[in-house]
């Protein structure tokens, strides 16, 4: 295996999507029977640049070229790539769910002649195949009947299926349990031996120094470097972290100096189990506080359980088997349903505003006083007027960007959006506002009118948490931070120690997966 | 004129669906040789289409809320039988037997609505299972047909409001007034909420528009007065039903909690769910709605038959749904109005009525019927696709 040996060399790599340069002038270059890692944080464009490789985003839609065993490629689709052996596992598992194993390893690629499938060839193959992934299963079983690491793995055996050369893993241990991901690690390491090469996206730096032979980091849409790990200088993970952060504080904020009063909300012990897969923990006894006046950060990579957090929190509308207590101004309060998280003065601004925040196809006046109508209904009918004051004061207030209140929320930009969202539950008067990613998606200007917002909360008295893929923005807005990683708080970061690198070094702490 | 262009560009939608009613009006008008608008036609048309009109303003309810309900028919049958039997065998007072006939509805409603909403299981489905049990439980207690209704009872459907002020010429003055009040009644609120929206200084229509819209809707109303004036009976008393109805029926979906609540969940369930809105109570409610609405529709139709018929109703929740797309409520929801839907339902009486008074074949009917819903759907999407474009 020569140095410079390489199976894959993508040059200046450059993906634009409307208004967003995903990607600028990366390069990747893979050398032959390596393990190659690629690191980063949220939106640093290692999907997108994944998604490139296998012609997800055809040939034409990027810039650069990507050159594969010598030769350039120009991938058209998946097929394109997968018929140059280049295989690659989503993170959502793409299985159907009420096919079997054996259906599953060979959709889209029948073991058949003339139309006709051979299904006893295909059960013997398919047996084959699990065995090399280890796994015992009848390939009969289907694919619902058998866990998320048995899944993964069947996945697996549909891209040996297919003679692979390359195999890209997308975060292909991010549901796992430790002992499944240790299995698949091991996996890994054995295919190296046996030839093929892994391209493998994660954010847990200990399986990564574990397993991978070389790591590209990649922040903002660009190559940041490569390091070797078996190299003549050990590199540790603060190494690798250091590259990963140092994301550029572009954005400004406003001055703010906090009034801190009483403890407002209190999660002691909270865990949360996944809502389909009820075995697996996604919060795992998670204690948070937040004090009136005080905005607290919660910082985590993608996976971590914020969201999860906050949602079965906010009357339990995320997970299964949630155990654990919330105190609302030191009393034990039961919040099993949204209205009753709306009625202890919870509110809960979600991070997919087209999804769960805003009903698109309404009005701004109707979505702004839609989590509080009983405010301005009598005998349950809706007083026009009031209505329209409501949203009026708060199109002023936070400035919302539309010539009248009647217009359709899904006409408007994201930052108006945003606005209205938070105009919606600042109208619901929360004593706790859960802001998951206030800023994401919308301009630098409009940010900064929303961190202006948050602080005005915050200076009323309101207690708010903030959810943020964005270091800079939590170092700059949060007088407190807490980071998760893989379910469980890892730390809590005081605005004066609030590093990107120490917040990072919380957030990629592992559960330390035993690592053959 | 420019911002009067605008403004109708802008509600394209709104103002397409009347203007097709009065082509088609128009169109029969001419080919019928006046027949069609003939005083006891337009008595007819709304006696004849009040079952749909009623079922319609359920269904644009549950449509709205992202589902559809397969039993009104079946339930009408059910409900009207049990109605017939209530009268006859069992000799009830007739108000008393209307109310029951109502309060059964409620259960029915509250049957479906039980395991669409506390269940999980689709509307579709337990409204299809709907369609079968209660025709079914209609066969069994009506057999074929329970006949000898009390005259009152059938003069819900088939009487007109008596004649207490005598004659203007050949008008009745009843239905005279009647008229009056309604242009009024519309100028008046169509005026306050005009002023209210200018207290705020939010957009109002241009007043040119303004000024149309409640000249062209007094013509209207007017026209159909004097037809009604020149009828036979006068003002039908199933009109007068439908017109309370819808009058309630728009406040409640504009103006309450409940009616807002039913929007929200239509267009976004998640988001609605997770701004406390309890979106089991508001199917539930739906449902229990439609369910009444469905016995006020079989109350009609049972005095209008003037006996308990078992195949009753048949297709009538296709006449409803069709008149709510038509209408302009959205299939995915969210998307609806009670004024829609009724304005639906005429375009569909209308056809029924012309084409009958031109003696096209009932096949030819049905196929005719099922085109122009198809084209009122398909101008929707290109209209819509349009201006997401623009």
């Amino acid at each position: 295996m020569g140095d410079n040996d390489y199976i894959l060399e993508m040059r200046e790599i450059t993906k634009e999507f409307p208004g967003v340069k995903a990607l600028s002038d990366v390069t990747l270059n893979v050398r032959r029977g390596e393990v190659h890692a690629i690191c980063g944080e949220n939106g640093a464009g290692k999907s997108t640049l994944m998604n490139v490789l296998s012609g997800v985003y055809p040939h034409g839609s990027y810039d650069g070229t990507i050159v594969l065993d010598g030769k350039d490629c120009e991938f058209r689709s998946i097929r394109d790539s997968e018929a140059r052996g280049v295989v690659i596992i989503h993170q959502e598992l793409a299985l159907i769910p009420y096919l079997s194993i054996a259906e599953n390893i060979f959709l889209g690629n029948e073991k058949s002649s003339a139309g006709i499938i051979d299904w006893n060839q295909a059960l013997h193959d398919a047996a084959d195949l699990l065995a090399r992934v280890g796994l015992k299963d009848n390939p009969q079983v289907k694919a619902m009947d058998i866990g998320v690491g048995k899944q993964q793995l069947v996945e697996i055996a549909k891209a040996l299926s297919k003679k692979v050369d390359l195999l890209i893993l997308d975060e292909p241990t991010a549901a796992l349990n430790d002992e499944d991901s240790a299995h698949l690690l091991s996996l890994i390491a054995q295919f190296r031996d046996n030839g093929i090469t892994c391209i493998i996206i994660s954010h847990k730096l200990n399986e990564i120094s574990a397993i991978a032979d070389r790591v590209t980091i990649i922040r903002d849409g660009s190559t940041i470097e490569t390091l070797d790990l078996h190299g003549p200088e050990p590199v540790t993970e603060d190494r690798i972290i250091r590259s990963m952060v140092g994301r550029s504080m572009d954005s400004r904020f406003p001055e703010h100096t906090p009034v801190i009063g009483a403890e407002v909300l209190r999660v002691e012990h909270w865990t949360v189990h996944h809502p389909v897969d009820s075995e697996r923990l996604v919060v795992e006894d998670a204690n948070i506080s937040v004090h009136a006046g005080e905005i607290v950060g919660l910082a985590g990579l993608m996976g971590a359980g914020r969201t999860e957090l906050a949602m079965s929190v906010f009357g339990r509308s995320y997970g299964s088997r949630i155990s654990g207590t919330v105190y609302k101004d030191g009393e034990p309060v039961r919040m099993r349903t949204v209205s009753e998280a709306i009625g202890h003065g919870v509110a809960y601004a979600t991070e997919d505003r087209k999804r769960y925040g805003l009903n698109l196809i309404q009005t701004i006046r109707e979505n702004i006083s839609a989590s509080a109508l009983g405010k301005v209904a009598r005998w349950g009918i809706v007083e026009a007027e009031a209505e329209i004051k409501v949203a009026e004061k708060y199109r002023a207030e936070f400035r919302i960007k539309s010539p009248t209140i009647e217009a359709v929320v899904g006409k408007l930009s994201g930052g108006n959006q945003q606005k209205v969202v938070l105009s919606k539950w600042v109208y619901s008067d929360p004593d706790v506002l859960i802001l998951d990613e206030p800023t994401r998606g919308i301009d630098v200007g409009a940010k900064y009118e929303i961190y202006g917002i948050i602080n005005a909360l915050a200076d009323l008295g309101k207690a708010v948490i903030v959810i943020s893929s964005e270091l800079p923005e939590l170092i700059g807005l949060c007088d407190r931070t807490y980071a998760m990683s893989q379910g469980r708080i890892t730390g809590e970061v005081a605005r004066a120690d609030a590093t990107q690198e120490s917040l990072m070094h919380y957030m990629t702490m592992g559960k330390g997966a035993a690592v053959r | 004129m420019n911002a009067v262009r605008e403004y109708l560009g802008r509600n394209v939608r709104q103002y397409g669906i009347v203007a097709a009613l009065i082509v088609i009006v128009l169109f029969f008008q001419v080919k019928t040789d006046g027949r069609l608008l003939y005083p006891n036609n337009v008595a007819a048309l709304f006696q004849q289409n009040a079952y749909v009109m009623i079922l319609a303003i359920g269904m644009v309810m549950v449509i709205v809320a992202g589902h559809i309900d397969l039993s009104v028919g079946s339930v009408v049958a059910f409900t009207g039988g049990l109605c017939a039997i209530m009268l006859t065998r069992w000799d009830m007072p007739w108000l008393l037997a209307v109310v029951l006939t109502l309060l059964v509805g409620a259960l029915v409603g509250m049957w479906q609505g039980f395991w669409v909403a506390y269940v999980g299981i689709p509307a579709f489905i337990v409204t299809l299972a709907g369609m079968l049990i209660f025709r079914g439980l209609a066969i069994i207690l009506v057999g074929t047909t329970v006949a000898g209704l009390p005259k009152p009872f059938n003069a819900i459907s088939n009487g007109s409001l008596p004649n207490w002020f005598g004659f203007a010429g050949n008008l009745d003055v009843v239905t005279i007034c009647v008229g009056v009040i309604a242009i009024l009644a519309f100028a008046l609120t169509q005026w306050r909420s005009r002023a209210s929206l200018r207290k705020h200084e939010l957009a109002v229509e241009p007043m040119a528009a303004f000024v149309m819209k409640i000249v062209f809707t007094a013509v209207i109303i007017g026209l159909f007065t004097y037809w009604l004036a020149q009828s036979s009976g006068g003002t039908p008393i199933v009109l007068l039903i439908v017109g309370m109805l819808v009058i309630a029926y728009s406040f409640m979906l504009n103006r309450s909690v409940f009616g807002r609540h039913i929007y929200a969940v239509g267009g976004n369930r998640h988001a609605a769910v997770l701004s406390g809105v309890n979106s089991r109570r508001v199917d539930f409610g739906i449902f229990v709605n439609m369910g009444v609405l469905a016995a006020v529709a079989a109350v009609v139709t049972t005095a209008r038959a003037g006996a308990g018929v078992a195949t009753a109703g048949t297709n009538y929740e296709l006449d409803a749904i069709a008149a709510c797309f038509i209408g302009g409520a959205a299939v995915t929801g969210g998307v609806g109005k009670v004024s829609g839907a009724m304005i639906g339902a005429l375009i569909m009486g209308v056809l029924n009525m012309g084409l009958s008074i031109l003696a096209v074949d009932a096949a030819w009917q049905q196929s005719i019927k099922g085109l122009v819903l198809l084209a009122a759907v398909a101008f929707d999407m290109v209209n819509k696709r349009r201006s997401s474009v623009g």
